[in-house]
């Protein structure tokens, strides 16, 4: 037996560090070769690390929301073999502090130590699936979950005290079934697989909690992003509205008659398209600004990025080159990227490199949004929702379909003028749809 | 010398300190211990094993001496014994020496890395250790002070001289022929009561109207009892007042306010303690107090981000067990875990002849809660093991709610009912009702037999009286 050391491998993109963000394995685990270990983030995506031998794992060289240097060790398993620790002798070094182990970076030493705790902390908790399965057994109509009066403390062993904070519960709570209302293990696992309703029909129990809640992955990434928009960019707001009747009825018939073999078509296109019109007369909204060099990149290329919401927080994919695209080819760009980006699966390539971005909330209705500018660009369209209201067309009032669209600008570069001329531009060539398909 | 940069940075290495230190060492936290003495603190080199091991060295001298006088029933005479108080104290320190190279060895074990020298804060991040080698420079993420407690000393009577604290009597290489100890609290009987089986005329100058007067008049009388058996002297309502111009004796003014001097070798101030709150730069850092004491909150967290106090230096109970419990819950959170203090009870003990245990609340502040309770009262009398180590003076008294007997408090006096406080402890801990102690088997015969019967006595049916 020996030993196998798994560095963080090169994830490309030519980055010298990625943030770990997850862990799939533990200590002790079995893995096979291609069993993900972990998942780094770069600054655009997240990258997993697969095993690329057989082994157990011995030991894990960083905590989430570590940075690691590309080279570092990460992961050393026992495996059948010499391994590739030099001097193949050290197979009993399973045994040996982890923080022995050679890192290159000494800011990896701490989190390496801090591990093998870790782990054996984690192993003290129950798997949640048996919690689950013994809470549903209990009765739930036993306990009536009744909070204690203020500052009587709930009776429950230390045991069943240390459980409740480790899983967050306040054990006013909880109800105990035991003698003179002692809180059990049962009664944990019972209140855990009811959930907090408990506390919602037996009255209301004072909650001091605070839980300190680590910033790391993509949020952090995305709180870093909008940290650097806002502090940077004096934005401009503009809203304006427009009647996308005659463009509903467009986007209707196009849809009707489309081909198999084409997507089916949002309004996105069509404002892709827009945009890509009224660009062509304001060449400075598609612009990167580069505030330290002083220099403003206007780009020939139109890069359109779609604030995309996925399970894990806010990508932006891009859409490249929207000039060159028609409005099918748009249309089925954004949903590919959509897909790529929920699933994960976008590469850093897809969500990078765009010159303006659109973010649109309009399935959550709202009237008017503030966008945030996706540093550097110096504009960002934003989509609000879409709705029949009553028009005044001198005569009478005729029902409508109206949508908002709230747009911010970089005050720096775009002035309020410019930032209206161009939205007024969007606004004409979507409330007459015909303009966008007209070179 | 070259800074030492780390997560976690105690400061003071006494029963909260060094619990702390290994516990986060364990947990793989990087961490460094600073402390100017030896390590464990107060309770290690100054207070709790060097003041058992004199004290049980003066109840075997006193056992012994009793059978010299040919009063002993188990029919052992012997011929007077001598004390060679020297050789008792060296005896002490051996005991002590081991425990602090013990201390060592397991902080090393943990790896924790020790710093030998006096901490002074710079910043809320920064602390410059004076060592023997220089100026050291440590820079911590997360810092916690336990810097403890020292004996409180009166104006009117400087330590110095004949005016001795408890730190001075566990040092002292004779036994003084008279000793006045000032403060009736348990360290002044503690140590007067064993002064007193060596052979010290002791008198106890107490302001209060009565000593021990953080427990119950019912619990502490046997200690009262025993107190006069030990023909001691004890002078209630009464005050220090100053040494008396030849050094020789304490002046006092009895509770009618006439003037008396009590004639003394040695005066053993003990009237409390205070925490160690000067010294170490805590002006630099500026954190809230709770009276004399550092502010903590239900983590040991203090008003500055990053660093935790625990110990004697955050209030009372001034106890061990309770610093040392503090510090393992303060590295686990700084190792991440969620922790909060939500004990139910510190038990406290009394190393006084009768010893003295509680547990949770006594029936008086049982009483205060406002509901109604039950008590419990078995005397060792009724008890056999207590019997046979001529223990009968005390008894065990367990409170409990009417309502559903969940046990609030439990209480004991008697001999060697220390060792009762794990039982107790446990007890509160998991939240016993009466029935639950009454339905745990007590071996027979011992004295934890008294703790089952007096939950039965709160039930109403007592088997052994």
């Amino acid at each position: 037996m020996g030993e196998h050391i798994i560095k963080l491998p090169d994830v490309g993109e030519g980055v010298a560090e990625a943030e770990l963000v997850e862990w799939h394995v533990k200590i002790g685990d079995i893995v096979r070769e291609d069993t993900v270990l972990a998942a780094v983030m770069t600054d655009k995506a997240t990258v997993e690390i697969p095993s690329p031998v057989d082994g157990e794992i011995l030991w894990l060289g960083a905590e989430i929301g570590d940075t690691v240097a590309i080279g570092s060790p990460i992961v050393r398993l026992k495996v059948v073999g010499e391994g590739n620790v030099r001097g193949g002798a050290k197979a009993e070094g399973a045994t040996e502090p982890p923080a022995k182990l050679p890192t290159p970076k000494p800011e990896t030493a701490a989190p390496a130590a801090k591990t093998p705790a870790k782990a054996s902390a984690a192993e003290m908790k129950p798997a949640p699936a048996a919690s689950k399965s013994a809470g549903v057994s209990k009765s739930a109509g036993q306990t009536s979950g009744a909070p204690r009066p203020e500052g009587e403390k709930p009776l429950a062993s230390p045991a069943v005290r240390l459980r409740a904070k480790e899983a967050g519960i306040d054990l006013r709570q909880v109800a105990g079934s035991g003698p003179a209302g002692r809180i059990g293990h049962d009664d944990i696992e019972a209140f855990l697989a009811r959930g907090p309703q408990v506390a919602k029909t037996s009255g209301l129990a004072r909650n001091d909690g605070v839980e300190d809640i680590k910033v790391v992955g993509l949020r952090r990434k995305i709180a870093e992003k909008m940290t650097l928009s806002k502090s940077r960019i004096p934005h401009i707001t503009y809203v304006e509205e427009i009647d996308v009747t005659a463009l509903e009825d467009l986007r209707a018939a196009l849809n009707k008659e489309k081909r198999q073999d084409r997507p089916k078509l949002t309004l996105l296109p069509f404002l892709m398209r827009a945009m890509v019109k009224a660009i062509a007369d304001q060449p400075q909204l598609n612009s990167l600004f580069d505030d330290e060099a002083g220099i403003i990149h206007q780009h020939g290329g139109i890069h359109i990025g779609i604030a995309a919401q996925t399970p894990s927080g806010l990508v932006v994919p891009v859409v490249k080159h929207a000039e060159a695209r028609d409005i099918w080819d748009c249309g089925a760009e954004v949903i590919r990227l959509a897909e790529a980006a929920k699933s994960g699966t976008a590469t850093r390539d897809e969500l990078s490199g765009s010159t303006i971005t659109i973010t649109s909330l309009g399935a959550m209705g709202g009237i008017a949004t503030t966008p945030v500018i996706n540093h550097p660009e110096v504009a960002i369209i934003g989509v609000n929702k879409m709705m029949v209201r009553p028009v005044w067309d001198g005569t009478q009032f005729i029902p409508r379909k109206m949508m908002n669209l709230s747009s911010s600008f970089d005050h720096r570069v775009i002035d309020g003028w410019d930032a209206a001329v161009f939205v007024q531009r969007i606004k004409a060539l979507l409330e007459t749809p015909a303009l966008i398909f007209v070179d | 010398m070259k800074e030492i940069s780390c997560k976690l940075l105690v400061i003071g290495a006494g029963p909260g300190g060094y619990i702390c230190a290994i516990r986060a060492g364990q947990l793989g936290v990087d961490t460094v211990i600073v402390e100017a003495g030896k390590p464990g603190g107060t309770c290690l080199n100054v207070g709790c094993i060097p003041s058992k091991a004199l004290i049980h060295a003066a109840e075997e001298f006193e056992k012994v001496a009793r059978m010299a006088g040919g009063k002993s029933p188990l029919g052992i005479s012997v011929s007077a014994p001598v004390l060679d108080l020297g050789k008792t104290v060296a005896w002490k320190d051996g005991i002590v020496s081991r425990l602090n190279s013990g201390v060592a060895g397991l902080l090393k074990k943990a790896g924790v890395k020790t710093v030998h020298g006096w901490a002074t804060f710079r910043d809320g991040k920064t602390v410059e250790v004076e060592t023997e080698m220089g100026s050291q420079v440590i820079r911590a993420e997360t810092i916690v002070i336990a810097t403890g407690s020292a004996p409180v000393e009166l104006s009117f009577l400087p330590f110095g001289g004949p005016v001795i604290s408890s730190t001075d009597a566990l040092a002292l290489s004779d036994v003084p022929k008279k000793l006045a100890v000032v403060g009736g609290g348990y360290i002044g009987l503690e140590l007067g009561m064993a002064f007193a089986k060596m052979g010290a005329k002791v008198t106890v100058v107490e302001a209060l109207p009565r000593v021990l007067a953080q427990y119950d008049a019912e619990l502490t009388r046997p200690v009262v009892k025993r107190l006069a058996a030990l023909g001691i002297e004890v002078m209630l309502g009464a005050k220090a007042k100053g040494l008396s111009t030849k050094g020789d004796a304490l002046l006092v003014e009895t509770a009618d306010g006439k003037s008396v001097k009590v004639a003394a070798d040695k005066i053993l101030v003990t009237v409390g303690r205070r925490p160690v709150t000067e010294g170490w730069g805590l002006d630099q850092i500026d954190l809230d107090r709770a009276g004399k004491f550092i502010k903590i909150d239900q983590q040991c967290r203090t008003s500055m981000r990053g660093i935790f106090a625990i110990g004697d230096v955050t209030g009372e109970p001034m106890l061990a067990h309770r610093a040392m419990a503090q510090g393992e819950m303060v590295a686990e959170i700084v190792a991440g875990h969620k922790r909060s203090w939500d004990k139910r009870s510190i038990p406290a003990v009394c190393f006084t002849d009768p010893e003295l245990v509680t547990s949770g609340l006594s029936p008086d502040e049982a009483k205060a809660l406002g509901g109604e309770i039950k008590i419990g009262l078995f005397p060792f009398a009724a008890n056999g093991r207590a019997m046979t180590k001529l223990g009968e003076d005390g008894f065990v008294r367990v409170v409990a709610r009417a309502d559903n007997h969940l046990v609030l408090g439990i209480q004991a006096v008697g001999q060697g009912v220390s060792e009762l406080s794990a039982a107790f402890g446990l007890a509160l801990e998991m939240g016993a009702r009466l029935e639950d102690i009454a339905g745990t088997i007590h071996a027979h015969p011992t004295q934890g037999e008294g703790f089952q019967e007096a939950a039965l006595k709160a039930l109403g049916h007592a088997l052994h009286i």
